[in-house]
């Protein structure tokens, strides 16, 4: 096992955490992920490969599930990305070549992306300031690409909250604008 | 002065503000301008041009008076209308556009110069001598004329931005607002309720007429209680709806803090929101229009419902006297209340002949104001009676009514033009309304409160069933149902000078002097006079213009038409537009895995897009930048150098068809690359203009990593994706971006192999022969790191870039830095990356700079004729493939501690410094600590042929002129034998 210490986006050794008024802002670095990308005519048999690993059908258009142990969210036309904690999964990209074999284009984007995890009551109030997404009125499960103060992020809802990922080199940005937000917004 | 009774004021709290220079008393619930009534203050400003005194016209938004410096430091704000500025303790506000002070003012002698101040005197006076016009007129006309001066102090506050979703946006809180928002709030649907004022309720909380058993003030405040319960409302009050763009988009902004003396810890002053809606409900009522006649700017005269909304609303009388002038039935209603309130009324002057009678005053029907008194506040008004006398009357008072003007402006926005109606005499929505948008209430033309009210219930439930949603009309409260009854009155003839526009001080002698030379369409006499240009956007002078220009012409108001209405609807602060954008938040930030690192280093940063890079690493006794970047030039050439390379774009590429892809993308040759090997690619846009370059490596038959520039990696994406979906959608070919995925370092120099192998696990032999240059291995490093390894070189040393996952890209540079130690490992910033790819004659951002052909660049033997690939045959072109083509060469000064400046250019020693002799110009240019010598790179017409060459590089914009030798582009090692050692 290598010694290389890991470092969180937003640079340090332990996931920061906020909490302002009811909402807590949370970097969540315990995220392996890879995207899964059809290879042309193999789509159904990708989707298949992916039903028997994820335990769930693959997601449809805009949609996020989780199965038992991984989950994912539909990022284009057949075309996923799927999550797992990194410590139980680093490898989670090799694994997934392995499951799909030639049916699919696998790339490992677990360092591409930092998520936060927010949870509260009033996420929408919060979020109507960063992104034109409709929260209040989007089901639990959905999964959408937006821009969030310049930056192209996943909005993920969930039943327990928001997963959003940022670009990791522009995760203190994100960071920022978070905070910024969730104090006009909720205190 | 203050009333002794009413008013919707909180007078158990009594708040201190001043305004020039003195302290006053006012209540919660006050405007700046009704608390400066109650004061006994009128005059509260200065004309645009003629600095003439200027007390409130009106008791709204659409004020075009009583501007003044709201605030002060950085918080400075001009402009601000007292009529709409909430009250609150501590406020400061100072008159502008006055000096000395507001009661002396030096430039009123504009006003004694009227008679030649006239419309387009500018255009006409200061036209010679032309040198005169930036240095002596501008100056002195931007000195004279002018409203509020902005502080040139950075603004303390913050401001945010938003987006909010509804099914219906109700645009107004007065009666036909709220029974909108009532009747959709109780159907369920999703609803916003946005207005202006603080207080919601509109003219309701000006007037004294009842709804049902209690006064419309109440009933607005009971029907507000229930909607604020509603969950699916949204109550925006201090929300201006300024614009109404595409797809039912509007923009708002809600002044979140303007009514506390500073904004709380955290909160924006204001917020700027995009309402996207599924229908609108425009309820933003009317304005009212005053009449032109000689002198009526003085302090004291206003529109009739303004001093009703300041009797009524907030219980200020301008005076204890007042009169009224007005065409029709409304004007009476101002005199009504005012005689109900105490107030004492010294005439009602109606222009019909006639006119209803009146209790409480004596009624001057079919009579005219022809002349006003009174320096600084309004003293007396002359009055022309139906029998031809004259008669003065004392008053410090004037209500004035024309006639209400329909809100028409947000119909407007996506070019709607609106209809002229007789039956109320003015312009009423028409045409192309906004997609979605309906309109009730005044803004619709509905001037009674009952009609306001059913409008608003009747429309909101159509707006509803449009989308679905089925609404039961609320019942009808009883209220006042009174006909309009107006006879149009614009203007009294007379010599004298009659105020139109009141902020940009337009007369009605304006108006005729543009129609007599010839201005005459509406938005000719718009620029000509300036008409409405001013912060008001003409709402209370637009109409008396365009109704003067109509009377000139002979044709009707309709024929005549009206200026185009635009965003935004009152002023937005620049603040409110940029939002959290702004300083060091004005785009994101991006930084690099060894970031962290470098900042303990020391290091210089710069931003390259978004990223920030390490420029260099200072150390202690280095005096300047370039003795840093000599030093890192020096050690990583002598030893071993590392650099973050990290923001170099990278992409994945996979598929059956990857080799294929990358074959027609660039514009050499990929199909036959080995796996485990690295190729230097050139990409040209589909005009045969090179593109970008950068390299891939193919990790497997149908997987290669493209790198690109870092100023490109999103464009090339994009190139790439659209080729991958719109031209070639049959190619098995998926692309992803990991540029972020990967920490990549590049470890450069003779003892970088050295280093390397005490990184590189044992498993891996990366020695010369099994490891060769341009090869390429995903492998592990540290015990079990796993990493990808590409024997590449940007330097021309000995080279090699190594990627770990993100995660360890701060972990490693500390490795490499620890276990470098011994061979002094050296790391450089983009300032030494530079200098060394010149030193090796890299083309970089400079020469690939969108004008440059492969050929220009020395690589046109590169764009492959075996295979088609974007851009090769435009590349072809004849005019691209001239004999004098440009070719990229090196350039060394004569004397080599002479610099050569970039951007300079080339020219043949003797000839004259202009551009029929241009033969090139430099591009990148620094000084080699490698050579002890300035060196540059350079595009030269037939450069190829040049070498030897003495040549100048010129420099008009720093007056350098440089000899210089044409020389290859590589400096360093032309024939490669270090970076493959």
């Amino acid at each position: 096992m290598h010694d290389l210490t890991p470092l969180t986006a937003l640079g340090a050794s332990k996931p920061r955490s906020d909490t302002i008024g009811p909402v807590t802002i949370s970097e969540a670095p315990d995220v392996a992920l890879a995207s899964v990308t059809a290879r042309l005519g193999q789509e159904a048999a990708c989707q298949d490969a992916l039903r028997a690993l994820l335990g769930i059908p693959a997601p449809d258009i805009a949609a996020y599930a989780s199965g038992p142990q991984l989950s994912a969210f539909w990022i284009g036309p057949d075309s996923w990305m799927i999550m797992a904690p990194y410590d139980t999964h680093p490898g989670l990209a090799n694994r997934l070549t392995s499951v799909c074999k030639d049916t699919a284009s696998v790339t490992d984007q677990t360092g591409a992306w930092a998520r936060f995890d927010l949870t509260g009551p009033d996420l929408p109030r919060l979020m109507e300031r960063l992104c034109n997404l409709d929260l209040a009125h989007m089901p639990p499960g959905r999964a959408r690409r937006s821009v969030i103060d310049h930056l192209g992020c996943y909005v993920i809802k969930h039943q327990d909250g928001i997963l959003l990922f940022a670009p990791r080199s522009a995760a203190q940005s994100l960071h920022h604008a978070l905070l910024t937000a969730a104090q006009a917004a909720l205190r | 002065m203050r009333l002794r009774t009413g008013g919707q004021i909180d007078r158990s709290t009594q708040i201190s503000f001043r305004f020039d220079n003195r302290w006053y008393k006012g209540h919660p619930g006050d405007t700046l301008a009704s608390a400066l009534l109650a004061n006994g203050v009128r005059l509260m400003g200065r004309s645009f041009k003629y600095h003439r005194p200027r007390g409130p016209l009106t008791a709204g938004s659409d004020e075009p008076n009583a501007l003044v410096e709201l605030r002060s430091g950085g918080r400075q704000e001009p402009n601000t209308r007292a009529t709409v500025i909430e009250l609150f303790d501590g406020l400061r506000a100072q008159p502008q556009n006055a000096w000395p002070s507001l009661s002396f003012d030096a430039l009123a002698i504009n006003d004694r110069l009227s008679p030649v101040l006239t419309a387009g005197f500018y255009y006409k006076t200061f036209m010679w001598p032309a040198a005169f016009w930036e240095k002596l007129y501008e100056p002195i006309i931007r000195r004279a004329a002018g409203l509020g001066s902005i502080t040139t102090k950075p603004d303390p506050d913050a401001y945010d931005k938003g987006f909010l979703h509804c099914d219906l946006l109700i645009i107004g809180a007065g009666p036909s607002g709220l029974m909108a928002a009532l009747t959709a709030g109780r159907a369920g649907a999703r609803v916003i309720l946005a207005d202006e004022d603080f207080r919601m309720g509109g003219r309701l909380n000006a007037e004294t007429f009842a709804i049902s058993d209690r006064a419309g003030s109440d009933w607005a405040a009971q029907t507000l209680a229930e909607l604020a319960t509603l969950p699916n409302l949204r109550l925006m009050p201090r929300t201006t709806v300024f614009g109404a763009f595409d797809h039912g988009i509007y923009g708002a902004v809600e002044r979140v803090s303007d009514h506390l003396p500073t904004p709380p810890m955290g909160k924006p002053r204001q917020t700027l929101w995009r309402i996207y809606t599924k229908r609108t409900l425009l309820c933003a009522g009317a304005l009212e229009r005053p009449i032109a006649f000689a002198k009526n700017d003085r302090p004291g005269i206003m529109t009739a419902s303004a001093l009703r909304a300041y009797v009524n609303r907030w219980a200020a009388a301008p005076a204890d006297t007042a009169a009224v002038f007005t065409n029709n039935d409304d004007g009476h209603r101002t005199a009504a209340d005012l005689i109900a309130k105490g107030v004492k009324v010294a005439a009602l002057i109606d222009t019909r002949p006639d006119a209803p009678t009146i209790a409480g005053t004596e009624l001057l029907a079919g009579a005219q104001v022809i002349d006003t008194s009174g320096r600084l506040g309004l003293t007396g008004i002359t009055v022309k009676l139906a029998n031809g006398e004259t008669r003065k009357i004392k008053t410090g008072a004037l209500g004035v009514s024309g006639g209400w003007n329909p809100t028409v402006a947000l119909t407007c926005h996506q070019r709607g033009r609106p209809a002229w109606d007789d039956s109320i005499a003015a312009f009423t929505p028409a045409g192309d309304l906004p997609p979605g948008m309906t309109v009730a209430g005044a803004a619709e033309g509905q001037f009674s409160t009952h009609a306001a009210l059913a409008g608003g219930a009747a429309k909101a439930a159509q707006a509803l069933d449009d989308l679905g949603i089925t609404a039961r009309t609320p019942d009808l409260p009883q209220a006042e149902d009174a006909p309009t009854k107006i006879t149009p009155f614009w203007h009294v003839k007379g010599d004298k000078r009659a105020w139109l526009d009141f902020q940009n001080d337009v007369t009605v002698k304006d108006v005729k002097l543009a129609h007599q030379e010839g201005f005459r369409a509406v938005e000719h006499l718009k620029r000509y006079t300036t008409l409405g240009m001013a912060t008001d956007q003409g709402k209370t002078s637009n109409m008396g213009g365009l109704a003067v220009m109509a009377e000139l012409t002979g044709a009707t108001i309709a024929q005549t038409g009206t200026t185009m209405f635009r965003p935004p609807y009152t002023p937005v602060a620049m603040g409110a537009l940029a939002g959290r954008s702004t300083g060091p938040d004005f785009r994101p930030t991006r930084l690099t895995p060894s970031h962290h690192w470098a900042k303990e280093q020391g290091a210089e940063f710069v931003e390259v897009g978004m990223w920030l890079r390490a420029q260099w690493f200072p150390r202690p006794g280095e005096k300047t930048w370039r003795d840093t970047v000599d030093r890192e030039v020096r050690a990583t050439r002598a030893s071993v150098g590392v650099c973050d390379v990290t923001t170099l774009g990278k992409i994945d590429v996979q598929g059956r068809d990857a080799a294929a892809f990358l074959n027609r993308i660039y514009c050499n040759g990929f199909a036959k690359l080995a796996v485990g090997r690295v190729r230097y690619g050139l990409m040209l846009r589909e005009d045969g203009i090179a593109f970008d370059d950068g390299t891939a490596a193919r990790l497997a038959e149908d997987h290669f990593v493209v790198t690109t520039t870092t100023a490109n990696a999103v464009a090339v994406y994009r190139h790439m994706e659209f080729a991958r979906q719109c031209l070639w959608p049959d190619m098995d070919v998926q692309l992803i971006s990991t540029t972020e995925a990967w920490a990549q370092y590049a470890i450069a120099g003779p003892n970088a192999r050295k280093l390397l192998q005490k990184l590189v696990d044992p498993a891996f032999d990366i020695s010369n022969d099994a490891f060769p240059f341009m090869a390429c291995a995903e492998l592990t490093i540290c015990n079990g790191c796993p990493a990808r390894l590409f024997r590449i070189s940007f330097s021309g040393e000995l080279a090699y870039e190594l990627a770990v996952p993100t995660r360890y890209g701060d972990a490693l540079i500390r490795r490499i830095m620890a276990e470098g130690t011994e061979f002094g490992v050296t790391p450089y910033g983009t300032e030494a990356l530079g200098v060394m790819r010149i030193e090796k004659g890299h083309a970089a951002g400079n020469e690939l700079n969108g004008q440059t052909t492969a050929l220009n660049l020395g690589m046109g033997r590169m764009v492959s004729d075996k295979k088609d690939s974007i851009g090769a045959v435009l590349s072809r072109r004849e005019g691209l493939n001239t004999p004098d083509a440009l070719k990229l060469v090196g350039l060394r000064p004569k004397d080599p501690q002479t610099r050569i400046p970039a951007g300079a250019h080339l020219l043949e020693t003797g000839t004259r410094t202009i551009a029929a002799h241009d033969l090139g110009y430099v591009t990148s240019a620094c000084y080699s600590p490698t050579l002890d010598s300035y060196i540059a790179l350079g595009f030269l017409k037939a450069g190829d042929t040049r070498m030897g060459q003495t040549l100048r590089a010129a420099s008009p914009l720093t007056g350098e002129d440089v000899p210089i030798e044409v020389t290859s582009p590589h400096f360093v090692d032309p024939e490669g034998e270090r970076l493959r050692a």
